[in-house]
């Protein structure tokens, strides 16, 4: 699950059976400290989002079943939530490399 | 799984109703001196991890939906514990 910010909406007239009614959000995946990560993408969107929202987002089989009735459509990313707060410390200060020998954490 | 380090929290009032509002945490994984760093990801909690915790986080949607009882959750990664120590030969 990933960061995403809605830049626009795609419109299609010819799609897959089955995945009529369902709004389609263009987005550009972020990492913890919104820098774009990737290319634009398209994602099916279930929470209402606007143009400009930091949102969450799913891929592979679980953006299918996040869908309002479940079916399977060839969806394989989906909006699932609207980031209200983002608060992401500084990577700096922990430590993430695993050394030889016993790593305490607690 | 993996392990990660908890680096910061997502809150979210609109969201999917298989969230339930629980709080997503952000999530660094853990590497090897001399590594590149993974790419960060978003984990449900499920287990009140909080910030600067190392927790061991399941990746794939299957095993996600067996810890959270729900045949149909639009989850991938999951928080399913929180680690006290690591030993590495």
């Amino acid at each position: 699950m990933l960061l995403g910010r809605v830049h626009g909406t795609a419109v299609c007239t010819l799609k897959y059976p089955g995945t009529e009614g369902l709004k389609l959000l263009v987005v550009q995946p972020l990492n913890k400290n919104l820098e774009p990560v990737g290319s634009l993408q398209v994602a099916a969107d279930v929470v209402q989002a606007g143009p400009g929202d930091l949102c969450v987002m799913v891929r592979s089989r679980e953006a299918a079943l996040a869908m309002p009735e479940i079916t399977f459509v060839p969806i394989d990313l989906a909006l699932v939530g609207i980031v209200d707060e983002l608060e992401v410390r500084n990577a700096a200060g922990f430590d993430l490399l695993l050394k030889p020998g016993w790593n305490q954490f607690a | 799984m993996i392990l990660g380090k908890v680096l910061g929290t997502v809150v979210t009032t609109i969201s999917h109703p298989h969230f339930k509002n629980r709080r997503l945490l952000v999530i660094q994984p853990l590497g090897l001196p001399g590594e590149a760093p993974g790419d960060d990801f978003l984990a449900l909690d499920s287990t009140h991890a909080g910030i600067g915790d190392t927790v061991l986080v399941n990746r794939e949607g299957g095993g996600a939906r067996l810890v959270l009882q729900n045949p149909d959750a639009c989850v991938i990664s999951l928080i399913v514990g929180i680690v006290d120590s690591v030993h590495l030969d």
